[in-house]
């Protein structure tokens, strides 16, 4: 047998219009801690999909080796019974179960169907134990905090008897005594259980720390395997992460960049599920007419729930702040009354919050602004169609007719239909929430030159997106956000990946101070 | 050819709901040897299913937002029967009084519900579950088990038809009944309901004509020319030979106008203006509805009071049909509605459906119903017959949605 408990050779997996992962080669040596890194969308996530059969056998090519043995998995059973767990970032966890049910959920002691509970509670605080899970084993999983939710998923693997253990983002939804506790717990087991562990993060730091190998991802291709036994610098890894070149993959524009149109102060968000919870903490950012503004951040710094709670408290509780637009101060109170002073927030996730897709491109078109086609209350359909075929031909929309269903257009085309939909709207301020997600290149270049027409017309444009090489290709000035605050201000012209990444990395780094790690 | 064809497939699930009720209406016309078809089962037909096209218009609209349903419509309907026997027979108020009450009650009770669902989010099948036994108990509260008369405009709308203006004047000149070979012939037709007919279609077809030009006129895009001759064509023929066929009996039911009235309104409102788009777009997509600034709370409320309108006006007909306030009215009737709708193609997930579909699931059930007691079949075999019917259209409906998807 080799040194490799798994071996991943030249996986190719392509989704509809996207490569998400291009001859990937992922080994990973028995008894060893992995981190997998790589800028979001590089395809860590679907690399692990495909490891642990959520994408099973035929949808992918290349082959995957455990233990010796050639895999062809076709569901996640099949993965978890040859001993591969996986632990996404969404925990899957039953809320109103117990932790002892939790932890046997799919998996009960049971002969002959009937559950045996003594084998189940003891087994479970035996596994709790070992997991240093410190709860009674019959709490409920809503009464116990993200951490130890972590655990729990933990000790679910552990009882499945698993030898490779997938985390997904484990961190990132914990506080710093969670995560530390949970990345001492995982090294623990490497050490005394032999445990192989395959660990997906964005803090660097974390896994310089905890990983003996790192291998990095990026645009669905392995760049490089690094050996940390001797700590690898923070740089190289960022280096490799961000290093593509840029040719031309942004159109040119020249801004005319005219007063401040939109300015957001001391804007403040609370958790809508547990009001204590500062999600967006005291942010001030302004746009000028004309301007394209970037904000840069990791997945989770609150740029998403940034915008959608200053569209008409679409997000959040407990909302703070101040909305001022053409020097007027604004109240919104609800999205209606966002469109209504012109703004306009285009969704991250056109399927299932942009588009109705069992309804028509043209009706999709003029949701958001029925008024302009209607006279009173009366919608006129025939204006309605003449809306429609005139957005289909300025963005560029493939389609049979404006009667096709929206559901059955390709990523790029559904994109270009939320974009007229905001567009018809006629906003002053537009907020774009990774505009470009999931579409292939040519359609994110005619995304990226509707962007900038629409800037040139003189709106105020603020576009969300976690590919850096976009925001430092098409925006003038950019935020950086970090963990719900903004942690730097650049002209995009000055900035550099580098710059920016170390930036959210150092403001991480120094809401973690104090806290500490032992390397084994 | 191209164009008709792509006409058609753009509007292909109107067309198959009506196919399936024309199939079904010759299956049971052989079946009934003609019986069917007789002018006094057409009077039949409209007049006993009144209530569940009018449920069903009210609860297409439930649906369309989201595969809800409202199950208190029958026991309101019951309640808003009783309310007009308490006010009419035993205060002794006048009719008019008592239906304008009646209305208000049913609203009354629909705002009651909408709150609960759209304000406290109430799961529309709880709140009206709860809507469903209030309703009923308030109901037999107000009779004391009793069952009270009610005649008077009641029985107008409930039985009668609109009157003749030119009473015994003109003969059954087709001889359509000694085609028919009725039992009993009819001598002279209803001239109203003749006239009336020939005044709508004639009215309907200008109409449509007129529009036709001026979008043309106007650039915007038009049907082609052979579907919009062939729909003129049809809609003419059928009116003026349901005239007919009317006029050879007493003449336009009361409820038939009622019924058609409600139709066209609630097409409008569905088609053609905001808030009917609102209804579709949140029942599509809620997320993406609420992100576009449509307040589905609100819109939620409104169907909701809604329903309860059109239960007043079912409570109304129903009692006006029975001629009485009966403790044990309307049992059943949500199911009726509810089986019509999807039957006429509504999705049980919301935002796909129509008005019309509606009428026709609830003519479908009722030719059914009609034609079943006319061969004789036993009423538990009906009620099998019924639940296979419901349980295949949306089986039906499944299946294509699942074909559909993969092109």
């Amino acid at each position: 047998m080799s040194e490799y408990i798994l071996e991943m050779d030249n996986i190719t997996k392509e989704f509809p219009g996207v490569i998400a992962l291009k001859d990937v080669t992922f080994k990973v040596k028995k008894g060893e801690i992995h981190a997998l890194v790589g800028e979001n969308g590089a395809g860590k996530s679907t690399l692990m999909n495909v490891l642990s059969g959520i994408h099973p056998y035929g949808t992918y090519t290349g082959n995957i080796i455990f233990k010796g043995t050639e895999c062809r998995f076709r569901n996640i059973r099949e993965s978890e019974a040859v001993g591969i767990a996986i632990i996404h970032q969404e925990l899957a966890l039953s809320p109103y179960m117990t932790i002892a049910e939790n932890i046997f959920l799919g998996n009960e002691r049971a002969k002959n169907g009937i559950i045996n509970w003594d084998e189940t509670n003891k087994k479970a605080i035996e596994l709790m134990k070992t997991v240093g899970l410190n709860e009674k084993h019959t709490a409920k999983i809503k009464d116990i905090g993200v951490g130890k939710q972590q655990l729990v998923e933990i000790a679910k693997a552990l009882s499945k008897n698993c030898e490779l253990l997938i985390l997904d983002e484990p961190t990132a939804a914990l506080n710093d005594e969670d995560s530390d506790h949970l990345l001492r717990l995982l090294q623990t087991l490497n050490r005394e259980k032999g445990l192989t562990c395959i660990l997906i993060s964005h803090k660097i730091h974390e896994v310089i720390k905890i990983a003996h190998n790192i291998t990095v991802l990026r645009d669905g291709r392995t760049i490089e395997t690094l050996d940390n036994s001797e700590h690898v610098s923070e740089a190289r890894i960022i280096k490799d992460m961000v290093g593509r070149e840029l040719i031309d993959r942004f159109p040119r524009h020249s801004a005319k960049i005219g007063e401040i149109g939109f300015e957001v102060r001391d804007w403040v968000v609370h958790d809508p599920l547990d009001e204590e919870r500062v999600i967006i903490d005291h942010v001030n950012l302004y746009v000028r007419k004309g301007e394209i503004v970037g904000l840069a951040g990791l997945m989770g710094a609150g740029r998403t729930e940034l915008a959608m709670s200053i569209f008409g408290r679409a997000y959040g509780k407990r909302i703070s702040g101040t909305i001022i637009k053409d020097g007027k101060e604004l109240t919104l109170r609800n999205v209606s009354e966002a469109i209504a002073n012109g703004i306009a927030y285009v969704t991250e996730d056109r399927k299932t919050a942009g588009l109705i897709l069992i309804q028509d491109i043209k009706r999709n078109i003029t949701l958001a602004n029925l008024k302009a086609v209607a006279r009173g209350s009366v919608v006129n359909e025939d204006e309605e169609i003449v809306v429609g075929k005139e957005y289909r031909e300025r963005l560029g929309i493939k389609s049979s007719s404006v009667f096709q269903k929206a559901g059955n257009l390709s990523g790029g085309n559904q994109q270009k239909v939320v974009l007229s939909k905001w567009i018809f709207a006629n906003p002053d301020v537009l907020i774009l929430d990774e505009p470009t997600r999931g579409i292939d290149v040519g359609a994110k270049y005619e995304i990226y030159k509707i962007i900038i027409q629409l800037a040139e017309a003189g709106k105020c444009v603020i576009m969300i997106s976690s590919e850096l090489p976009e925001i430092l290709g098409i925006t003038d000035r950019l935020y950086i956000m970090n963990e719900g605050r903004i942690v730097g201000e650049r002209i995009t012209s000055e900035a550099t990946q580098v710059d920016i990444m170390s930036t959210i990395i150092k403001s991480s780094a120094e809401g973690n101070r104090g806290s500490s790690y032992e390397q084994n | 050819m191209n164009k008709i064809r792509e006409y058609m497939n753009r509007n292909m699930r109107q067309y198959g709901m009506l196919i399936a009720l024309i199939a079904i209406m010759i299956f049971f016309a052989f079946a009934t040897g003609g019986k069917l078809i007789w002018p006094r089962n057409v009077s039949m037909l409209v007049r006993q299913n009144a209530y569940v096209l009018i449920l069903a218009i009210g609860m297409m609209l439930c649906i369309l937002t989201g595969g809800n349903i409202d199950l208190s419509v029958g026991s309101l309907v019951a309640l808003v029967g009783a309310m007009s026997g308490l006010i009419a027979t035993t205060l002794g108020w006048p009719d008019w009084l008592a239906i304008i009450i009646s209305i208000i009650t049913g609203l009354a009770a629909g705002m009651w519900q909408g709150f609960w669902i759209a304000f406290v989010r109430v799961p529309p099948f709880i709140a009206t579950l709860a809507g469903m036994l209030v309703f009923r108990g308030v109901e037999n509260i107000i009779l004391d088990g009793k069952t009270l008369p009610l005649l008077g405009a009641y029985e107008f709308i409930g039985v009668r038809s609109i009157p003749d203006i030119a009473p015994k004047t003109l003969p059954d000149f087709l001889h359509i009944g000694d085609l028919l070979r009725l039992e009993n012939k009819p001598e002279f037709l209803n001239v109203t309901a003749l006239a009336a007919g020939l005044a709508l279609s004639v009215i309907y077809v200008v109409f449509i004509f007129f529009n036709r030009r001026s979008k043309i006129l106007r650039g915007y895009e038009v049907a082609p020319l052979g579907s919009f001759i062939g729909k003129a064509v049809g809609f003419f023929v059928f009116i003026n030979v349901l005239a007919y066929w009317l006029s050879m009996e007493e003449g336009i039911p009361v409820l038939l106008v009622i019924v058609a009235i409600l139709f066209v309104v609630y097409t409008f409102i569905t088609t053609k203006t905001i808030p009917g788009r609102h209804l579709y777009a949140m029942g599509g997509n809620a997320k993406a509805a609420e992100l576009s600034g449509i307040n589905t709370k609100k819109m939620m409320f409104l169907v909701y009071s809604n329903m309860g309108l059109l239960a007043a006006v079912a409570g109304i007909v129903n009692a006006g049909r029975s001629m009485a306030a009966s403790p044990i009215a309307g049992v059943n009737y949500e199911l009726d509605a509810i089986g019509a709708c999807f039957i006429g193609g509504a999705s049980a997930y919301g935002g796909i459906g129509t008005i019309w579909g509606a009428i026709v699931g609830g003519f479908i059930m009722g030719v059914m119903n009609n034609g079943m007691s006319i061969i004789g079949w036993d009423v538990f075999l009906q009620q099998v017959s019924k639940g296979l019917v419901v349980l295949f259209a949306v089986a039906f409906d499944m299946w294509s949605k699942s074909k559909s998807k993969v092109s």
